[in-house]
């Protein structure tokens, strides 16, 4: 019985292969296997987004997805929001409104920023907590992330 | 510089007060910056911890026999391997490993040094362990009953015999008499005389409860010897010069041997001020298999064997006189310190100050018994203490201004602390915007109008009830003289190139303290702030500091960096001067210029005067060194004495609706006002505030850290509730600049504040809007819907303390 598999998808744009054990994350794989350590550990559970990701155009915590699942797929990381023009807008506003702190939480909240404005690019200062609701930040009281996000929404030009 | 050479004057310009961009916020929004968890040496093998099963419990036997059979396993450690352990912690009553007996849950019995994580974990479960359950005791008034099963009992040498066992031993080995850790008693003035004098008298319980840091990054740390017996650690530790020297002691190893390297650390809070079991451990086991050993925390682990804020149980009493003078207060406290000591013990070293010194009382007295139980243990928090005393003194000053008939913020405003006061425990406020934070948060908020207004729409048939509250706080702005220094040191170096590497012991936690230091040192030296790079991670470069606590970094470390700037200004107008043949005095930095100081006018740039300097046959670079102390006292025996060199003051109101159907209390709005001394960068002190303001909402509603019979219910996120984005209040926050003379630009610390009042403040605000005042935390629904229901019991405990 083999307990790895090869599984082959798109990571950040480059089809790639990977051998994978069958219980592992896609978090341990991108950490451990590929060497991507961006896509940050915080809890293991799903609750606090440090791990989030964007998987076929949908974002998600991955902690709570198993790597073999990530065959055939397209994977998006906070290393591939590097090829990404809007993305790039987005880190500056991250920079220049004071949205990090410690930066833990700031990758995953990078993810789901990106996604929710590609889900919702005039969304508001409501529309983006709520977006943002599943992503834990214990330095900033969220306030300069939301002020971020927005000033690069639609609603802001 | 082209451009700018062909400009006839350069302007004054300013980078003080400023919205600045925090330096590593590019890397960290990029996902690049590599944490504790990212990193990972050539031929590392994996640590992990075997916990105990039991609360409270004699170890029978360990059996580690299949775990270290297991391939993969290279080392199996128990406290029967190290026999040279010796106790950490601030009272040295806990060995890392444990040798005959557990005392709470998070206890650590055997280690695994493994080739993966996964075959650590495997290992583990390998590890047989007998148990003989002893009595739990995890009520603190129950601990100091007479009789009360021991936890620290019995005397017993480091190999197990008692033949160790002499006068002056640590309290691992020596034991004690009773479950009492720590006590703590001060007193100014006569709290008889200032009670007979009172015309209100009143007395409460509060109950504070257990919360935790919950730093997003999880603990870590990286252990390696080198091929001549060399420590280096990887460690996220808030005190890296205080670690090399303790490390040194628990490992019975010469300090200049030991070495520490900070990666970012991924949120302190305080968390990492204290040396913890796994830090020791993980050492032991590099030692064991001479490789190195890296271990990092699951989230469940995190919760469990973290610190924890302090709970407290607290009885105050106090009273006023008719024309709204306070008399006195007499508080006594009993701190569940859990099974160990750490600095959560401690914590009364800054209560006190708030109940002697946030507003003038004449007479106080004090008393703290921290007493040992099977619970988690309790460590430093943002705040140390002063949410606990805050919240208790801020409920009383709105009783008190209620039963005398007074208007809450008149109260306050009567008794508040004013500039040049020298309090009853001798603190000296040279800078003080008490009063000031008062009239600002109260008039923004519009606090007068409301709170009467809400108390006459109690009856209103709504349910929904909208209350508000007041709270403010003092809080050490300029350093804490705990230590037998208090300083920081800086070398800075100016390169060919005019760009500068400012290498300072501060550590940077996320706070922004490489920014506000390069902002300091530019403002010197005439700079941009991209011309700084800031190295502040390695104990064999950085100069000492005794580390990221007590909201001293901008105040300490920055006068160390502007000790330094000032002496490469020196340096540099002095080679200036002769070059151009002229006073120094009529030369001046700016814009990376040597400038005429009058006119403004550029007469070389800065990176070419250095050159020169350099290139000579009297060949000279710019470097220089600063140790700031700051002029600050140490306490005397009766905790009296000026501990800081300057002290911050804040004022938060917090506006709530609460849901008298559901018990559900919604913070709408928080309006602060910070005595900061002067904003340096106002990008991160709002972050900062805000953030505060936000961890204390945790606080007030939602986080509670549940022990029952010592085993921790809810160590996850799911249980454990954070404020998330949809729940934080409208925010306005206001600076008061009270331009301390000592501070760096007049500066004072602020990164505890925030936090500080939010509790307190919320409340007061439940109060405001139901008339029930709630003696608690956290205002949870439950808790509030109890209390509105008449179905709450009021805490009491009588005030105690050993004879």
């Amino acid at each position: 019985m083999s307990l790895k598999h090869d599984i082959e998808f798109t990571l950040n744009g480059v089809k790639r292969r990977a051998t994978v054990g069958v219980g592992m994350t896609t978090l341990d794989m991108l950490r451990d296997v590929i060497g991507l350590s961006g896509t940050k550990y915080g809890c293991g559970e799903g609750e606090c987004g440090a791990c989030t990701i964007v998987v076929d155009g949908a974002s998600l915590n991955s902690c709570l997805m198993f790597a073999v699942d990530c065959h055939g797929r397209n994977v998006t990381t906070i290393e591939g929001l590097a090829s990404d023009a809007k993305a790039d807008a987005l880190r500056d506003a991250f920079v220049l409104h004071g949205a990090v702190q410690c930066g833990f939480c700031t990758p995953g909240m990078m993810m789901q920023a990106s996604h929710l404005l590609a889900c919702h690019p005039d969304a508001d200062a409501d529309t983006i907590k709520r977006g943002i609701e599943g992503n834990l930040c214990r330095c900033t009281g969220y306030k300069k992330i939301v002020d971020a996000i927005a000033s690069v929404g639609e609603t802001a030009k | 510089m082209n451009v700018a050479e062909k400009t006839k004057t350069i302007q004054p310009d300013s980078l003080i007060g400023k919205r600045i961009p925090k330096m590593d916020a590019p890397e960290k929004a990029s996902g690049k910056t590599r944490y504790i968890h990212d990193i990972d040496l050539p031929g590392q093998l994996h640590g992990k911890i075997l916990r105990s099963a039991r609360v409270h419990a004699r170890i029978r036997s360990i059996d580690t026999s299949a775990a270290r059979a297991l391939p993969g396993v290279h080392v199996v450690i128990t406290a029967a391997d190290i026999p040279d352990q010796r106790p950490i912690g601030v009272a040295k009553d806990h060995l890392p490993l444990k040798r005959d007996r557990v005392r709470s849950q998070r206890d650590e019995i055997a280690a695994v040094a493994a080739e993966s994580e996964e075959i650590a974990l495997q290992a583990l479960k390998l590890i047989k362990v007998e148990y003989e359950d002893l009595p739990i005791i995890s009520d603190p008034t129950e601990a100091i009953k007479p009789g009360a099963p021991l936890i620290h009992p019995e005397p017993h040498g480091a190999d197990g015999s008692h033949e160790h066992l002499k006068q002056g031993m640590p309290v691992a080995y020596a034991g004690k008499p009773d479950n009492i850790a720590m006590r703590f008693d001060y007193g100014h003035g006569d709290v008889a005389q200032g009670e007979a004098e009172s015309d209100v008298v009143i007395e409460d319980t509060f109950k504070l409860h257990y919360v935790t840091h919950c730093c997003m990054g999880v603990s870590g740390i990286i252990a390696e010897f080198d091929a001549s017996g060399n420590l280096l650690m990887y460690s996220n530790t808030q005190v890296p010069f205080l670690h090399k020297r303790e490390f040194a002691e628990y490992l019975n190893m010469d300090p200049s041997r030991i070495r520490i390297i900070q990666p970012p650390i991924g949120g302190g809070f305080g968390s990492k001020l204290d040396i913890y079991p796994f830090e020791v451990i993980c050492v032991f086991l590099a030692r064991a298999a001479k490789r190195p050993v890296k271990m990092v925390f699951s989230r469940e682990e995190e919760f469990l064997a973290s610190p924890t804020r302090q709970p407290v149980l607290l009885t105050l009493r106090s009273g006023c006189r008719k024309d709204g003078t306070l008399t006195f207060r007499q508080v006594h406290t009993l701190h569940d310190n859990g099974a160990y000591t750490s600095w959560g013990a401690t914590t009364p070293f800054v209560m006190m100050q708030t109940f002697s010194s946030l507003y003038r009382v004449p007479h106080c007295d004090y008393h703290t018994t921290a007493v040992y139980t099977n619970n988690p243990y309790a460590g430093s928090f943002r705040g140390y203490g002063n949410l606990q005393a805050t919240f208790a003194i801020e409920a009383h000053m709105d009783k008190l201004a209620e039963a005398i008939g007074m208007d809450p913020l008149d109260f306050r405003l009567k008794n508040a602390q004013e500039k040049g006061e020298v309090t009853g425990q001798g603190m000296s406020f040279k800078s003080c915007g008490f009063k000031e934070c008062l009239t600002t948060a109260a008039s923004r908020s519009d606090f007068r109008r409301k709170h009467r207004e809400n108390i006459r729409n109690r009856n209103t048939p709504d349910p929904v009830k909208r209350g508000i509250g007041i709270a403010s706080m003092l809080h050490v702005g300029g350093g804490a003289k705990i230590y037998p220094s208090d300083g920081c040191g800086t070398i800075l170096k100016l390169d060919d190139f005019a760009h500068v590497t400012l290498i300072t012991g501060a550590s940077e936690i996320g706070q922004g303290s490489e920014t506000v230091l390069s902002q300091l040192v530019c403002e010197e030296l005439g700079l941009p702030i991209s011309a700084v790079t800031v190295v502040n991670n390695d104990t064999d470069i950085t100069p000492w500091d005794v580390g990221v606590h007590a909201s001293r970094t901008t105040f300490i470390a920055g006068n160390s960096a502007i000790g330094a700037a000032k002496k490469a200004k020196a340096k540099i107008l002095a080679a200036a001067a002769k070059k151009f043949e002229c006073p120094e005095a009529d030369l001046d930095l700016r814009g990376g210029f040597i400038i005429k100081a009058a006119s403004g006018e550029p007469l070389i740039d800065l990176a070419r005067l250095m050159r020169n300097l350099h290139f000579t046959e009297k060949a000279e670079l710019v470097m220089t060194t600063f140790y700031y102390e700051p002029p600050s006292k140490h306490q005397d025996k009766g905790f009296k004495g000026d501990v800081s060199a300057a002290y911050a003051w804040a004022t938060q109101v917090v506006e709530v609706e609460v849901d008298t159907e559901t018990g559900i209390v919604r913070m709408t709005r928080v309006t602060g006002a910070h005595d900061v001394g002067r904003v340096l960068n106002r990008l991160g002190i709002e972050g900062q505030i805000e953030g505060g303001v936000v961890m204390g909402q945790g606080y007030a509603l939602t986080e509670d850290l549940t022990i029952e019979n010592g085993v921790m219910r809810n160590p996850n996120f799911r249980d454990y509730k954070l404020v998330t984005a949809p729940e934080i209040p409208e925010m306005d926050i206001s600076f008061i600049e009270s331009m301390d003379g000592e501070g760096p630009q007049g500066a004072k610390g602020v990164g505890e504040a925030p936090a500080i009042c939010i509790a307190a403040a919320t409340a007061n605000a439940i109060y405001n809007a139901t008339g029930v005042r709630i003696y608690g935390l956290p205002f949870t629904p439950e808790r509030v819907y109890r209390a509105l229901h008449g179905k709450a019991e009021k805490p009491y405990w009588k005030p105690w303390k050993p004879e």
